[in-house]
């Protein structure tokens, strides 16, 4: 199935690009994403970075075709 | 009259207009968020404003803080800003703390306001004013920029979500706008927007960004509205135990070696082992006598970037040729 995933901050430098879509097996959780793509692009300090699921900031939850996955960084400038 | 545009509006009125004067507001930090938030609220005759900042105006500050002028350089902000908010509107009450913020002196300034609104560039003072904010029960407006991103929410409003609710855990890249660059509309418009929020608190007026953070890019012109759960154990965690202080601090990886920081003091992490000699870059070409000649020294910023400027610079400019650059930045000579 298909998922969009959306970058922000940090993030999307780290990832090269602020969106994509990618292809991911049935049965995949936000969390199994989130730990993919922290490998696939090396991002740093995991664990501070949140996912919202089709606008919710919520990855306790399994993903379904078509769904849009954001990542969010802590960021603190001003 | 003064007022009479915003009276005019069905969510003010001369009702509404009475709040704001009744109202009072704390400005947490006065650079790229508090400038133009409080020249909008003492524009709306909020009754009383406390500034908050420790900070001296720089000229670097002067493309996005337009309180100060050319003037400026080297004056508190807090005081500086008074002066020109009070000739903006001379009916306003307006305090000024020239001190920081800090887990001594916050929920005491908390109790003399009604919302407090974050100005602030660095994670431990969001941190802290999330943790006073819920032990004084005050709503809090928050704003964070990273390059052309900022961040906006409305904290402890109403039993709503708090910070922690939204990052639990926090990071060590903490990165200044003074590190990566910002262009000065941007913290203008997080900066309105936080007193738009406040507006609508005082005014009971609109949907309050409580439980919601708001995300802008200047650059792509989407937005994002995300939804954010509270987390209960995160809040009660801080009306049991108080203030837990995050303190963004790490060890040297090798403690055998000699380090120059050229970070400003604001930069994290912060330091706190080994042989680590701390000048910012601004004052480094008044400081140069305490840089040692005869031994090898480590130069490093966030980056890489700064450091290799003072490296080359003080090779070409002052003969020293004991420095090496750290190209990787701070991150990659600390213990993880």
């Amino acid at each position: 199935m298909k998922v969009t995933v959306k970058y922000f901050g940090m993030i999307a430098e780290s990832a090269g690009r602020t969106e994509e879509v990618l292809e991911v097996a049935s049965g995949t959780s936000a969390k199994d994403l989130k730990d993919l793509q922290v490998r696939k692009y090396e991002i740093s300090d995991a664990e501070s970075v949140q996912l919202a699921v089709n606008q919710n900031l919520d990855s306790k939850v399994e993903l379904n075709e078509g769904d849009e996955v954001a990542f969010l960084p802590p960021f603190a400038g001003g | 009259m003064r007022y009479d545009r915003q009276i005019k509006l069905d969510e003010v009125g001369v009702s509404g207009q009475e709040k704001l004067r009744n109202a009072s507001v704390l400005i947490v930090g006065v650079g790229g968020l508090g400038c133009p938030a409080a020249q909008y609220l003492v524009g709306a005759g909020i009754g009383r404003v406390g500034l908050i900042d420790h900070d001296r105006v720089s000229l670097s500050n002067l493309h996005r803080q337009l309180l100060f002028t050319e003037e400026d350089p080297g004056k508190s902000k807090a005081a500086v800003a008074k002066l020109r908010l009070q000739q903006i509107n001379s009916e306003v009450e307006i305090d000024v703390f020239e001190e920081p913020l800090s887990i001594d002196n916050a929920e005491n300034l908390f109790q003399l306001y009604d919302i407090i609104l974050d100005g602030t560039d660095n994670f431990e003072t969001k941190y802290l004013i999330n943790d006073a904010c819920i032990l004084t029960e005050k709503p809090w407006v928050y704003a964070s920029i990273y390059k052309n991103e900022g961040q906006l929410s409305v904290f402890n409003y109403q039993e709503g979500p708090s910070y922690r609710c939204l990052f639990p855990k926090t990071t060590r890249q903490n990165i200044s706008c003074e590190a990566t660059g910002v262009l000065g509309v941007t913290p203008g418009i997080l900066g309105t927007m936080q007193a738009a929020e406040v507006l609508k608190m005082i005014l009971g007026a609109g949907n309050v960004l409580s439980g919601k953070l708001k995300l802008i890019n200047i650059l792509s012109g989407q937005d994002q509205l995300l939804a954010i759960s509270k987390r209960v154990e995160e809040i009660e965690k801080i009306k049991n135990e108080g203030i837990i202080p995050v303190r963004i601090e790490c060890k040297i990886s090798d403690e055998t070696k000699f380090y120059l920081d050229i970070r400003e003091i604001f930069e994290q992490p912060r330091i706190n082992s080994g042989k680590v000699l701390q000048i910012p870059l601004s004052e480094i070409e008044d400081r140069l006598e305490e840089i040692p000649k005869q031994e090898d020294v480590l130069v490093f910023c966030q980056s890489g970037k700064r450091s290799k400027k003072v490296v080359d610079l003080l090779k070409t400019q002052f003969e020293f040729n004991n420095l090496i650059n750290v190209e990787g930045g701070v991150e990659t000579i600390i213990d993880e």
